[in-house]
């Protein structure tokens, strides 16, 4: 085909340029294309990474290391691991029981849980932080009967996690939805048919079909509930040792014009960052499908209603 | 095949008021989502509207128009517009390279793509801020030519451009990379210049896509703070965003003032996500209508 086009045109034009795409800009107009694009994310994307690294090791690994290692890094750092270690199981269980909910039934007002879902994703994080001052802060639906018994939420590790729950709510959940809907149910329905309980059909059929889609989900709500400042940021309180998570404590570090010390804890989620791109460009590798899982979840749910 | 139906039958006979699915665990799933979803999510949230009842009409139309409370909402949705105005250019740029172009380290650029979605905001920010910054990398080519980003309503652009990349590309190079190539070949052998292909056959089958890309853009960057808060300034009056205000009026215990404002964005978020609905399903039937 390509080669008929360039037979039946008496210009002679140079072969590459013919070949890949008639009609296309020339291989000058095709190098501009590509080298602003890069400028541009080379000046939003990749300079800032740079920058990150470049600051934190600008005082020599020294101090570097001692940055990392002070008492009230290596708190921030703890409380931050075992937030996500609260958060992300409570997330990927909820996800689990959504996509098996709506992947596998069919039911009224589907579309509209599945909006409800991703509700989080339209709220601001400040927002979501504010939300759980006014259900448990002292002035809040809970806050007397909390004070009455002496329980912390707001201000404290509860609230932390409470506000990372929101914020990280959909991730596992509509990336679970689409490839489960995918699958389908045939493998569950021969499952059962030959004699399996549904925990077991769940575990033996269901789980490793999903798997690779459930492991990328848990990598973006892990991601996420790391690196969560805005809605952590207003129910912490911001207590140094007790109630700072690792970007809080870039920002407290960072207003207080320790940016060396800022840049070597913003340097350590920057890893995070980079391993979770990392592990997605893998698990996109072994599953191309999951690329684009979460469009099709909307799409494959509209074919169904029309 | 006969068997397993013979077993359907079976079941259905047996326990007659089970929904027609033979698969286990409806209730329980289904229960446990709309548990789990109120307790989270939508109690929570309702929080903010019966408090803002509670403020009555004139308190909370007070606090909502007052100049501050307007000039940064005016640059929230402002300067997230911009933004987004801004990746939708440079985003589809971004995504037509990745689609159709070979260059090298293409996967690591497209990895890259999606940075801003992994790194913390409060990371981007402090990291924006020392890149344009006067004595920073860029702020130091910039600040002689008269352009102030730092520390202006420039730099709140700068950080939302970063934050809502990744919504358009990804939103419109799937899109891209479906496209029907023999249509352009079939254009541009009939005579149409590169121009005309790119107006007038792939233009019209990009638009749903990059109108979604704009509008995720925009609805994200329009409640972002971390990333807002470090280069900004946050000047009242000039650069401060809506969601900072929130927090000054949280920290000052002024529940009913954070409330009010959290109101209006919150609906102005909502009625942007069922415009975003509305156009994936626009998107959609085009696509299948093709």
């Amino acid at each position: 085909m390509d080669g008929h086009v360039s037979a039946e045109c008496s210009v002679p034009v140079p072969r590459p340029l013919r070949r890949r795409w008639p009609g296309g800009p020339p291989r000058v107009a095709r190098l501009a294309l590509i080298g602003i694009a890069l400028a541009f994310l080379g000046a939003f994307v990749a300079l800032p990474l740079l920058v990150v690294f470049s600051q934190a090791l600008a005082k020599g690994l020294i101090v570097y290391f001692a940055a990392v290692s002070d008492p009230a890094a290596r708190a921030a750092i703890g409380l931050t691991l075992l937030t996500a270690a609260i958060a992300v199981p409570l997330n990927v269980v909820f996800g689990v029981a959504a996509a098996w909910a709506i992947a596998k039934f069919r039911f009224r007002g589907k579309s509209t849980l599945i909006t409800l879902i991703d509700l989080p994703f339209a709220v601001s994080p400040v927002i979501a932080g504010l939300v759980y001052i006014l259900v448990f802060g002292a002035h809040g639906w809970f806050g007397p009967f909390l004070q009455a018994h002496d329980l912390h939420v707001v201000f404290a590790v509860p609230g932390i996690v409470l506000a990372t729950v929101f914020v990280t709510f959909p991730f596992v959940a509509r990336e679970l939805i689409p490839v489960m809907q995918a699958q389908g149910k045939d493998d569950e329905e021969t499952a059962l048919s030959l004699g399996a309980t549904g925990w077991q059909t769940f575990w033996h059929v269901t789980l490793p079909n999903v798997r690779w889609g459930l492991f990328y989900g848990v990598l973006l709500c892990n991601a996420r509930a790391m690196g969560e400042f805005g809605a952590v940021s207003v129910v912490s309180g911001h207590i140094r040792g007790l109630t700072n998570t690792m970007p809080l404590h870039v920002e407290i570090l960072y207003n207080e014009y320790n940016y060396t010390a800022a840049f070597a804890v913003a340097s350590l989620l920057a890893l995070l960052a980079l391993l979770t791109l990392a592990g997605k460009s893998y698990l996109e590798w072994r599953q191309p499908e999951l690329r684009h899982a979460a469009h099709q979840a909307r799409d494959r749910l509209r074919r169904v209603r029309s | 095949m006969a068997p397993a139906a013979t077993a359907i039958a079976d079941r259905a006979l047996i326990v007659p008021n089970r929904p027609r699915s033979v698969i286990p665990g409806f209730g329980l799933t289904l229960g446990y989502t709309m548990l789990y979803l109120s307790l989270i999510v939508l109690i929570p949230l309702s929080a903010t509207f019966v408090r803002s009842m509670g403020l009555g009409y004139r308190h909370f139309f007070d606090v909502v128009s007052s100049p501050r409370v307007l000039s940064a909402l005016r640059l929230s949705f402002g300067a997230a517009f911009v933004a987004a105005a801004i990746n939708a250019v440079f985003g589809l740029l971004v995504a037509w390279v990745l689609a159709r172009y070979v260059f090298p380290f293409k996967r690591f650029v497209d990895a890259l793509v999606d940075l801003p979605f992994a790194l913390p905001t409060a990371v981007a920010g402090i990291a924006l801020t020392a890149l344009y910054a006067p004595n920073g990398w860029l702020g130091s080519w910039l600040t002689p030519l008269g352009i102030q980003v730092a520390f202006t309503p420039l730099g709140v652009v700068v950080a939302l451009t970063f934050i809502g990349l990744p919504f358009v590309v990804r939103t419109v190079q799937p899109v891209l990379e479906d496209l029907d190539r023999e249509v352009e070949q079939a254009a541009a052998t009939l005579g149409a210049s590169p121009r005309q292909t790119f107006v007038r056959v792939i233009m019209p089958a990009l638009w749903p896509s990059l109108l979604t890309g704009f509008a995720l853009a925009f609805a994200r960057a329009v409640g972002e703070y971390g990333s807002v808060i470090f280069i900004a300034g946050n000047m009242p009056m000039k650069s401060e965003i809506a969601p900072l205000l929130i927090v000054t009026k949280l920290e000052q215990y002024d529940y009913a003032g954070a409330t009010a404002i959290a109101v209006v964005m919150l609906l102005l978020s909502f009625s942007l996500m069922l415009a975003i609905n509305g156009l994936q399903g626009w998107a959609l039937t085009r696509h299948v209508g093709r």
